[in-house]
């Protein structure tokens, strides 16, 4: 892989995480991620987005005059948004009414139009996709364990309504810690999600001031410690 | 005159770009349009049939649906929508859609299914803001309260043993979370009275040929 690949794929999803570093796009973040599919649903959505986004902004970036590249980035990002959302709601329309009004809200996720401003209009076609996939992929990461930690302390589950995306037979998915488990409300609540981001960011810094030196692979946002909420 | 050309270069960028958006929404929307109208369609059935089980009836559920003018009975400010259940063109059940009002946290959205009898076939809650982990209790999928309701009428239980234990009726409440049971417990019995009421003029209007919707 070219130096150029690793550094987006390195940004993406570490140094420029957009939920731990830049923090963008909380508002879904802190929404949506009661969940592990919840969180994976979105996510995947964003970096859907993120996607397509990124790669039309950089083809059209020779023809776009700079006085009005801001209302043509949101129109083209805001017509993507909209066709995964009846996308979703034709093919996924169980999970689409789980998420509900956080898939029209990628529009003002500011990740988007904060990666076509800064790297898809200024970048090659091949690398704004790559940069895109990147920095959705870490964004998605981050959801999926937000939601995992939330869903687990919070319903003492894993996986549930996995079949809301993955068809009936995911309904097996679901791990149960204990039946009897009373649940734990706060961590389903908004309060939750900030605790839950919190100790993950909390973590990232930690783990990057161990290291001193830059972080490659992604593992290193995996196994993240329950944090004791 | 440069200025001129590229106030207009500028604006017929914007237009080309906002016609190939409007263009791709457009198509999408196009070819998404009926599988979105089935899939809504099969939720509201499946919604049905948790009340109504699909064998006690025969006709097309969604087909036979009907408006009901708005009506305090019902807590709705504006129409709803009804289900007429039917066997062999017998009457078997009506599913209103009304609407607990004092909720903890606004509107709680309810399925009654009521048999022509007037016994209860099955309550659910569709749409709710309540607490999660306390008023969220009244949902099929947190707890067996709401399956309490089935097979109980007017007569039964008793007129004022109609509520929450709390206030002296029937129906259980749960720990921290009172409000709820009893916004959903009135609002299930005005159901039941509004049943009373116009059950005749409710499946009257499948027999017309033209179902107008005139009770309110």
């Amino acid at each position: 892989m070219p130096a150029q690949s690793i550094k987006i794929a390195k940004d993406g999803l570490w140094t420029n995480n957009v939920a731990l570093v830049q923090l963008l796009g909380l508002c879904p973040l802190l929404a949506v991620t009661g969940s592990f599919i919840n969180g994976l649903g979105l996510g995947i959505a964003t970096l859907i987005t993120l996607v397509v986004s990124n790669s039309c902004v950089s083809i059209i970036r020779h023809w776009v005059r700079p006085e009005v590249r801001i209302p043509i980035f949101v129109l083209i990002i805001a017509s993507i948004v909209t066709t995964i959302e009846l996308a979703m709601n034709a093919w996924f329309h169980e999970l689409f009414l789980t998420l509900g009004i956080f898939i029209p809200l990628i529009v003002t996720n500011c990740s988007i139009i904060a990666r076509a401003e800064s790297f898809a209009s200024k970048n090659s076609l091949v690398d704004s996709t790559f940069d895109g996939f990147m920095m959705g992929l870490g964004f998605l990461i981050v959801l999926v364990i937000l939601g995992s930690i939330r869903e687990i302390i919070g319903a003492g589950t894993l996986f549930a309504n996995a079949h809301l995306m993955f068809g009936e037979q995911a309904k097996t998915m679901l791990l149960s810690f204990g039946d009897n488990y009373p649940g734990f409300l706060l961590a389903i609540l908004p309060p939750g999600a900030f605790i839950g981001l919190g100790l993950l960011i909390a973590l990232k810094n930690h783990i990057d001031k161990k290291l001193k030196q830059p972080v490659t692979s992604t593992e290193a946002t995996g196994d993240t410690p329950s944090p004791a909420v | 005159m440069n200025l001129h050309k590229q106030v207009l270069t500028t604006a017929v960028l914007l237009m080309i770009f906002a016609i190939i958006g409007a263009g791709v929404v457009g198509f999408t929307y196009e070819n998404t349009y009926d599988r979105i109208k089935r899939n809504e369609q099969l939720t509201t059935l499946r919604k049905l049939n948790t009340i109504l089980s699909p064998e006690s009836y025969d006709n097309a559920l969604l087909d036979d649906q009907i408006t009901l003018a708005k009506s305090t009975l019902l807590g709705t400010t504006d129409n709803s929508s009804a289900y007429l259940a039917y066997k062999n063109e017998v009457p078997v059940a009506a599913v209103l859609s009304p609407i607990a009002l004092n909720g903890y946290n606004g509107p709680i959205e309810l399925l009654v299914g009521i048999n022509y009898d007037g016994t209860l076939a099955g309550v659910r809650v569709t749409k709710h803001r309540e607490t999660p982990g306390l008023g969220d209790v009244v949902e099929s999928q947190r707890s067996d309260w709401i399956l309490g309701f089935t097979g109980k009428s007017l007569s039964n239980p008793a007129e004022n043993k109609w509520k929450v234990k709390r206030d002296g009726g029937e129906f259980d409440q749960f720990t921290g979370a009172t409000i709820t049971p009893r916004a959903v417990v009135k609002a299930v019995h005005s159901a039941l009275l509004y049943f009373k009421k116009h059950r005749d003029e409710i499946f009257k209007q499948k027999t017309d040929a033209s179902p107008v919707d005139k009770n309110s």
